[in-house]
């Protein structure tokens, strides 16, 4: 049995049919094409599937499709205003080389996005890394991951995102 | 995960009517637990009934000398409450160390709580401050709410409203998480209030229990000093991969005093 669901991504509107039991990670993969968000361990450990409904970040792997019924999803593929011009976030994780293999990389991003926001910009390296509890990494090791998010904080302020 | 039919309503009776009369219907609040229970195939609903849309189950106020949290309320939201901080700083902190923060920006006090995981951590802040438990049908007290393993006083079709917690002159929850899933391996919820000194324990049992002995130490002296001495047996105490049922007795007693020492503080 299918069930017609539509949603915002990324600021566009997006519909389809899907199963009840269709995950959000899927309808996002496999429904739109949108294969940014990844599924690492699909049991909500791992925090690669992390996207943001209406502003929170959400594991995509324990959240139904049909939950999102007209929700806003910002996914990955929704931060940079263009190829040239990345999120402050991702700028960061490029510039302090917060990434290896890069299969976290998406999930680690949204949380920390969301991360920063709220805690109005203003973190400290023990907060960042009890905030990181949802998201494993298993190659770069954390360190630069934080130096990252701690860099991208005043960075989101000043750019006003 | 086996197909289901899914409905979304937008009222507790709504809710209600649908649960009523399926034999296999199951009503979800966050799915922090019952998605991942879907994936495994653990379990089979004809129909999931998503409490998601149910606007009036959602909320946090100050009634007197209780803090009401609506049965939907996600765990973000109790741990960053201003009213919460305030009136009982326990249960925020222990709402802020509940998963990570993506289940706690699901996850909900309502399906925590019905869903009675014996690791889970609201159950010991229940029945640490002798909280009532609001459903669509009636209340019930904490100490009769937590039946056993996985199982509760609710009936079929019966859903959590609210929760009601009394204020505390001293309250604080310490835990022994499991270093890979957060859940308590054990938890202790230590109150003092009007009605009296409770110790709560989950994590270590199959079910949320008070520690009589330490509870009625407490009483006469406030200070982790007056427990020290006090032993829970291993007896019939959780025991896996984790933590041996004596490496749990131990740090029931361990974490009783670091939670008055903390609620001294």
């Amino acid at each position: 049995m299918t069930i017609p669901v539509a949603m915002t991504v990324n600021g566009k509107p997006a519909s389809g049919k899907v199963e009840a039991r269709t995950l959000l990670v899927q309808f996002l993969r496999e429904h739109l094409g949108m294969t940014g968000t990844h599924v690492g361990c699909d049991t909500s450990q791992c925090g690669a599937c992390v996207v943001h409904v209406d502003g929170r970040s959400v594991k995509s792997c324990t959240m139904l499709a049909v939950q999102a019924e007209g929700a806003k999803v910002m996914t990955i593929e929704g931060l940079a205003e263009s190829a040239e011009k990345l999120h402050p976030m991702q700028e960061a994780f490029r510039e302090n080389h917060a990434l290896q293999c890069g299969f976290c990389t998406p999930g680690m991003v949204m949380s920390a996005i969301d991360m920063v926001k709220r805690h109005n910009y203003q973190l400290d390296e023990a907060t960042v890394r009890r905030e990181l509890e949802g998201n494993l990494c298993r190659c770069t090791g954390y360190h630069n991951i934080v130096k990252a998010i701690l860099a991208a904080a005043p960075a989101m302020k000043s750019a006003g995102v | 995960m086996y197909d289901f039919h899914y409905h979304r309503p937008k009222t507790l009776a709504d809710a209600v009517n649908l649960l009523k009369g399926k034999d296999e219907a199951r009503p979800m609040s966050g799915g922090m637990t019952l998605i991942p229970t879907l994936k495994q195939r653990l379990a089979r609903p004809s129909d999931v009934v998503d409490l998601g849309g149910i606007k009036e189950l959602a909320g946090i106020k100050v009634e007197g000398n209780n803090v009401v949290i609506g049965g939907m309320t996600r765990h973000a939201d109790v741990a960053s409450s201003a009213d919460v901080k305030s009136a009982i700083p326990a249960l925020a902190y222990l709402a802020e160390h509940i998963g990570d923060p993506q289940v706690r920006n699901r996850g909900t006090i309502g399906g925590s709580i019905a869903n009675n995981d014996p690791a889970a951590d609201y159950p010991g802040a229940v029945v640490g401050l002798n909280a009532t438990v609001t459903t669509n049908t009636g209340k019930h007290t904490a100490d009769s709410f937590f039946k056993g393993l996985f199982e509760t006083a609710l009936s079929d079709g019966e859903l959590v409203t609210s929760v009601s917690f009394p204020k505390a002159e001293k309250a604080a929850y310490m835990k022994f998480p499991n270093p890979a899933s957060r859940y308590a391996m054990v938890g202790v919820f230590v109150a003092k209030t009007a009605g009296g000194v409770r110790v709560a324990v989950t994590g270590a049992g199959p079910c949320v229990f008070r520690v009589k002995a330490m509870e009625d130490a407490l009483a006469k002296n406030f200070s982790s000093d007056a427990i020290k001495d006090i032993k829970v047996p291993a007896d019939g105490l959780n025991s896996d991969i984790h933590a041996s049922a004596e490496y749990r007795a131990h740090l029931v007693n361990v974490m009783a005093r670091r939670a008055v020492d903390a609620a001294n503080k």
